[in-house]
């Protein structure tokens, strides 16, 4: 990997995986519908051809053969053989990625757990922000004993394995998506805090600071002016890999079977799912791995490259 | 020396207080919920309450967290809602296998993130270095229960050269006990690997720079000059005052090996304390969970405590600024 380039890499990464799970449904033609019968585990790149029936049942399958007056859809299982004026519509698709063992869309189901997954970690992310930077700087801003009450806090929270801390959390608040953001952001918030904390009691000393003070600028404006922008680049950079933990710590207890419920698609839960059937679909644990990992990388490369340019412009 | 362990002994003592009240404090805030994890909808009026009365749930708050308190201390964690095994005595089950999981994921992670450090750092930015930075980079990205399942169907299903779960194959307490060793590590190799690998990448990313920090210093120069072989100062001169922080790195990587080994159990079915943590989890089993995740949170707390004495050992400066 060129060095200096990572910023860009990681962005372009980035933004191509999240237009691709929110604008995908747009763009591309609507996924054959479900139909675990005849198309559960067909592999990536199957055509397929989907049936709407008058009474709004779809059949898809792979095997469809047209004889006179009747169409018969053979499928893995079984053999229907339907007349031909029961048949609304009738088109010939593609499942890019392969079916799951219900039948459905492996593609459409990406995009929809791209968007659970990016949306609750990127939400976490927000709290985990917003508690950070509050108890960050309520201890380096409010005396001794605050500030050391609140650093022990931050210790003892620390020495918690994660993961363990989030099974607990997790265990005794039942979590729905909204839940789920919450226990996500509380148990991810110490490291911030740290951080703020330390970045306020250097630039406090700074001579740039002390030189404002001494002119007379107000609190306010030295914020503005001296503290924030100081702030912004070492936060954003903590944010980036942040993201990235927080993306494999909801797959994690998706994966667990401790995230959100299991009927939301979710990339965590579609590798679980994926290992029931490893044999016969290994499509189905390997895609949403390694979006996952593309996710992850990107976010990773954005971390470094700020990084790197902070380095730089010291 | 010894001032440095008495003050981080006597320094531990409030942290796992802390700790253990923060655990109950998790638990208790949930309104109800811990004590309605005992409950049933076919059980009477009369049932629920001597439900209640035996795992002390009818007690005030502060009665509850002074038993809670005083349990930590006598080692007594109470009792499993679900299988009613006393939680010490589950501990005690589960732990030699998570040890053994967790000492060898960790030598791996040590031997392999010095073999590669130490093979990128020979030629930076030849291909090997280039290769190694790549892999530590999207090791880092897949998530442990994504590559371990791969490995499940890689090496367990396809090529069969390991078992696919468990510890000990079925009628393991006939072999001898050399075959029974043996069988032992023919079942602790895959999970050890998953564990293991994705802490050696971040070890071998840390050493790696370190080494080329070390290999500027005036010493490696002298010993270049004195005629020394290439390979001798890689290996001994460079390496041993980098691998100093490697004590520090791998203290710290405690709490996300203790992690990681929940989902490897979970994914391999190692009958460890990650497993018993989980089918805890999916039952609501308060008590094994508590019990659990304190003994998680003080073996990171006593985990940075010994990488902290061993660096002093190690490093005759950090023993200077320690006392």
């Amino acid at each position: 990997m060129n060095r200096g380039r990572r910023l860009e890499v990681g962005v372009t990464g980035l933004c191509m995986l999240v237009a691709f799970c929110m604008l995908g449904p747009l763009l591309l033609p609507a996924p054959p519908a479900a139909d675990p019968a005849n198309a559960a585990l067909l592999a990536p790149g199957t055509a397929v051809t989907e049936i709407v029936l008058d009474d709004g049942r779809a059949l898809v399958s792979p095997e469809v053969r047209e004889e006179r007056d009747i169409t018969v859809v053979k499928g893995p299982l079984r053999k229907v053989e339907v007349t031909n004026e029961r048949i609304v519509s009738l088109r010939t698709t593609r499942f890019w990625l392969g079916s799951d063992r219900f039948g459905r869309d492996v593609l459409a189901q990406l995009m929809a757990g791209g968007r659970i997954s990016i949306s609750i970690a990127a939400l976490a992310a927000l709290v985990a922000l917003l508690v950070g930077t509050t108890v960050g700087l309520t201890a380096a801003t409010g005396g001794r004993l605050v500030d050391s009450a609140l650093m022990r806090l931050v210790d003892a929270l620390m020495a918690f394995p994660v993961l363990f801390l989030l099974i607990l959390v997790a265990t005794i608040f039942r979590p729905g998506p909204l839940v789920l953001v919450a226990v996500l952001g509380m148990t991810s918030w110490m490291g911030l805090s740290r951080l703020v904390r330390g970045q306020v009691l250097t630039l406090r000393g700074r001579t740039f600071v002390l030189a404002a003070r001494a002119a007379g600028c107000s609190p306010t404006r030295i914020w503005r002016t001296h503290y924030l922008p100081n702030l912004s680049g070492p936060l954003s950079q903590d944010t980036a890999l942040r993201l990235g933990d927080l993306v494999l710590a909801e797959a994690t207890l998706s994966y667990l079977g401790l995230g959100i419920p299991p009927d939301i698609p979710t990339w965590g839960a579609m590798v679980a799912q994926g290992h029931r059937v490893m044999l016969d679909g290994w499509w189905l644990a390997t895609l949403p791995g390694i979006a996952i990992a593309f996710l992850v990388v990107s976010l990773a490369l954005i971390g470094d490259g700020i990084q790197e340019r902070l380095s730089l412009s010291e | 020396m010894k001032s440095l362990v008495i003050r981080r002994l006597l320094l531990l003592v409030p942290m796992v207080w802390l700790v253990a009240t923060l655990t109950f404090i998790v638990v208790v805030a949930a309104p109800g919920s811990y004590a309605d994890t005992v409950d049933h909808p076919g059980l009477t009026a009369e049932q629920r309450e001597a439900l209640r009365a035996r795992y002390g749930l009818d007690q005030p708050i502060h009665r509850q967290y002074l038993s809670w308190l005083g349990s930590i201390v006598t080692g007594d964690l109470g009792t499993s809602f679900v299988t009613k095994e006393p939680v010490d005595r589950l501990l005690a089950r589960t732990l030699p296998p998570t040890l053994l999981l967790g000492a060898s994921a960790l030598l791996l992670d040590f031997v392999l993130g010095v073999w590669i450090a130490v093979t990128a750092a020979r030629k930076p930015r030849g291909w090997f270095d280039r290769i190694s930075s790549v892999f530590s980079l999207g090791i880092a990205g897949l998530p442990s229960f994504w590559v371990a399942g791969l490995t499940v169907l890689v090496f367990a299903l396809l090529l069969g050269w390991f078992p696919a779960s468990h510890m000990h194959s079925v009628g393991a307490d006939e072999l001898s006990p050399l075959a029974s060793l043996g069988d032992l590590l023919h079942h602790l190799l895959l999970p050890a690997a998953c564990l293991g690998l994705v802490g050696a990448a971040g070890t071998a990313r840390y050493l790696r720079s370190t080494l080329l920090d070390v290999r500027g210093e005036r010493f490696i120069l002298a010993a270049r000059a004195r005629g020394l072989d290439e390979r001798r100062i890689l290996w001994v001169h460079t390496l041993r005052p980098a691998l100093l922080p490697v004590v520090t790195l791998l203290g710290l990587s405690l709490p996300f090996l203790v992690s990681g080994s929940v989902v490897i159990e979970s994914v391999f079915s190692w009958p460890g304390v990650g497993l018993a943590l989980l089918q805890a989890a999916h039952a609501r089993d308060v008590p094994v969970i508590m019990g659990i995740t304190l003994l998680g949170a003080v073996a990171v707390l006593v985990g940075s405590l010994v990488a902290d004495v061993l660096y002093a050992v190690v490093d005759p400066r950090a023993r200077e600024d320690g006392s």
